[in-house]
């Protein structure tokens, strides 16, 4: 057993109200340069949709993750053999136009225009070339266009569904929709690292951060089409990589992330889960079927005697140890096996986590009136509006199974609570639902109250990071006293 | 005199200047080392620019190499006709592939508002020289045949006596003037090579293929530092 830690995320999709902070929040602080405009690390998409970069989940096209190949896996798209042989020419790079052109606009037209009988107007600029354009797409073109020929339709989860139920979906009456925001999954087997041919990304042990070092990255941009999510980025200015840091500058120094501080709907936890790295291969390379599960097993319980024997022995700090059990994301994904990786089939064995939507599922119009109150609970939920094939092709690798579990679960701690505080349903009826969905009364107060009323330090319990040890290794400590101050690439020495 | 400097001083110069700047920038500030793709801003044209260029290139810069290193060998292989007619007309045919990716790229670079915007003056100076080369190349390999033999016979000596710190001009005085542009131009080539995108050719990345796929750091050694048995 070689026991790790690793920061991870869960989002909670019943309460995204897509509103885009936590993009604007990374931006401001990440991807706001020359290069990086185009860049959003932290995005938020409307399901169903195309998201960004546009089709971004047809492996067809982009050829990223891994595939199975015989016992083993290799990558999709790129490795050792694809990889060098299409080094000069990647056919599977998403190009500029896959994402959307940056722009801005020329402002000081407004004030320098001569006199005349037209209103001034600042001209749309590129700020790839600088020269006049037409916007024709954007990072979030397809916000809340749930039921559009253009963005809707060609989601590629759809292929999932027959005709009948697609074209159901899209009645008027009947349309949904939800959001899905994504960061770097900072996965446990990352087809971005395995790519690089100059070995510039690394997953950091300590917290399981992935990184791009940007001295040694060439631009062979084999991460780019690696990656299943599209979450690195080629910065066409500096002609190297980026990609999301899971904000590590703030997390070393006890904060939250940009995107998860700034969430306005409160939908973001982060934690630390200790987990056996001996299994990553094994995990990676099982049945489709078996890859929810097996990745929810990797995952072990830091209450255990035995689990905290060997994360000691492995050198895992009593700290880290302690931070795990608190963890909000070991409570969702292993206590209560509610939340679930996006599009596990990718075998990268993502490690942020998400909690399925129920809410636009389960409206419907009665008369005139919108009610998501059904008269009999559960079957509520095989009458959904969204059909649970296609949300199981997200989050599931199509086990439905899975889905109806968790959505009846969050029904019955709905029904549960309703009864506790508003009184207005039956207590017993409401023992009865959750009983059958196996949870006892106190993890469905403590499902609520991290639901629902959590406060900033228990959904966000982040490890202390230990630089202080690190430190000691390289150098005493007395001798850094002196290093305060500017940060400097070299030594500030005199010739 | 002219000679002198060209073919007795230039490539020392250029040599130093390349191992030095070089050296000192993959130590000090290895950023700047980077292919610098534009296949993101433009990506059709760059495959039929791209792809031949370096599969002609290749070629035939080992070929240059393999020559170097065994004259011997391809005199004996071209001593019958049909085989040095073999192997002159791969040769050529592996320059003008490289030929054709260069009148690509360059078209793209000029045409291409997007790519253009991440051209330097370096860039098209390079450019420039590599057309320069490639162009002196194919003239030669078609105007005075049967290069592969005289190279052995001629340049071979010429550059060995480079190497081991002797230069011999003689070899180059009497040559045509086209090949002393190819062998100039090779020169300053190799010269700028550190201060322009060629220096990708430095860093091939190699050891991917014996390296294993997935890269952990560690800040510190986690089991020694946290070694209850042993204080530090």
């Amino acid at each position: 057993m070689d026991i790790r830690s690793q920061v991870s995320m869960v989002f909670h999709l019943d309460k995204c109200i897509g509103c885009h902070t936590c993009s604007i929040a990374c931006k401001n602080v990440w991807t706001d340069r020359k290069g990086a405009e185009y860049m959003w690390w932290n995005n938020v998409e409307t399901k169903p949709g195309t998201g960004y970069p546009a089709k971004w989940e047809n492996q067809e096209e982009y050829r990223g993750g891994w595939e199975k190949k015989g016992k083993g896996i290799e990558l999709k798209g790129a490795g050792r053999y694809r990889g060098l042989k299409n080094i000069f020419h990647n056919p599977s790079l998403p190009v500029l136009d896959d994402y959307y052109e940056p722009w801005t606009y020329r402002y000081e037209d407004l004030f320098n225009a001569p006199e005349g009988e037209d209103q001034p107007t600042a001209r749309t600029i590129s700020l790839v070339t600088g020269e006049p354009m037409e916007v024709n797409a954007g990072p979030n073109w397809d916000d809340d266009l749930s039921g559009s020929p253009e963005y809707a339709r060609k989601d590629p989860n759809l292929d999932v569904l027959n005709e009948t139920q697609r074209e159901a979906m899209f009645q008027v009456e009947r349309l949904m929709m939800f959001y899905l925001p994504r960061i770097c999954n900072h996965c446990l087997n990352p087809s971005c690292v395995a790519s690089c041919p100059s070995g510039a990304i690394y997953k950091r042990g300590e917290d399981g951060v992935v990184l791009i070092n940007q001295d040694k990255c060439r631009a062979w941009r084999m991460c780019v089409t690696a990656c299943p999510y599209k979450k690195t980025y080629y910065n066409w200015n500096t002609g190297k990589s980026e990609k999301c840091v899971l904000c590590y500058p703030r997390l070393e120094t006890g904060q939250a992330p940009a995107c998860m501080h700034s969430c306005v709907g409160r939908i973001r936890y982060l934690g630390v889960t200790l987990y056996d790295a001996d299994l990553i291969q094994e995990v990676a390379s099982c049945d489709e079927e078996d890859i929810i599960n097996k990745q929810r097993e990797m995952i072990l319980d830091p209450f255990d005697p035995k689990v905290i024997e060997a994360a000691r022995a492995n050198g895992i700090h009593d700290s880290v140890i302690e931070s795990a059990q608190r963890s909000p994301v070991y409570k969702f994904v292993k206590q209560w096996k509610m939340a679930l990786p996006l599009h596990a089939e990718y075998r990268t064995l993502p490690m942020l986590f998400y909690v399925p939507p129920l809410l636009p599922v389960m409206g419907s119009l009665t008369g005139d009136t919108y009610q998501h109150a059904m008269e009999q609970f559960f079957l509520g939920v095989e009458e959904m509006r969204v059909p649970i094939k296609y949300l199981a092709s997200l989050f599931s690798v199509g086990n439905e199974g899975v889905i109806r579990d968790v959505l009846k679960k969050m029904m019955a701690i709905r029904f549960y609570r309703r009864a506790v505080s508003a009184k207005d349903f039956s207590m017993d009826e409401a023992y009865k639902m959750l009983k059958e969905v196996a949870l006892d009364e106190e993890s469905a107060n403590a499902i609520y109250r991290l639901t629902s009323i959590a406060p900033f330090d228990e959904r966000f319990v982040i490890p202390p990071m230990h630089r202080e040890e690190a430190i000691e290794l390289l150098r005493a400590t007395e001798t850094t006293k002196g290093d305060a101050g500017f940060g400097h690439r070299e030594a500030p020495e005199r010739i | 005199m002219l000679d002198f400097i060209l073919f007795a001083t230039l490539p020392y110069v250029v040599i130093a200047i390349e191992l030095i700047v070089s050296i000192k920038r993959y130590f000090s500030n290895q950023y700047k080392f980077s292919s610098l793709s534009s296949e993101f801003l433009e990506s059709k044209k760059l495959f039929w620019g791209s792809v031949p260029w370096h599969y002609g290139i290749i070629v035939v810069l080992l070929g240059h190499i393999f020559a170097f290193l065994f004259p011997a060998e391809i005199l004996a292989w071209n001593q019958q006709p049909v085989r040095l007619i073999v192997l002159e007309v791969s040769a050529l045919i592996f320059g003008l592939l490289a030929f054709i990716g260069l009148v690509m790229l360059i078209y793209r670079r000029a045409t291409n508002a997007r790519v253009r915007a991440v051209t330097t003056r370096m860039d098209i100076f390079v450019l420039l020289l590599l057309l320069v080369q490639v162009v002196s190349g194919i003239g030669i390999a078609v105007t005075m045949r049967w290069g592969s033999s005289w190279y052995a016979v001629a340049m071979v000596p010429y550059l060995k006596s480079l190497l081991t710190l002797s230069p011999n001009i003689n070899f180059m005085a009497g040559m045509p003037w086209l090949v002393k542009l190819h062998v100039t131009n090779a020169f300053v080539l190799i010269g700028i090579l550190p201060f322009t995108r060629l220096v990708h050719f430095l860093i091939l990345p190699i050891s991917y293929i014996w390296r294993p796929y997935q890269l952990i750091v560690w800040n510190y050694e986690r089991r020694k530092i946290r070694n209850l048995e042993k204080k530090f």
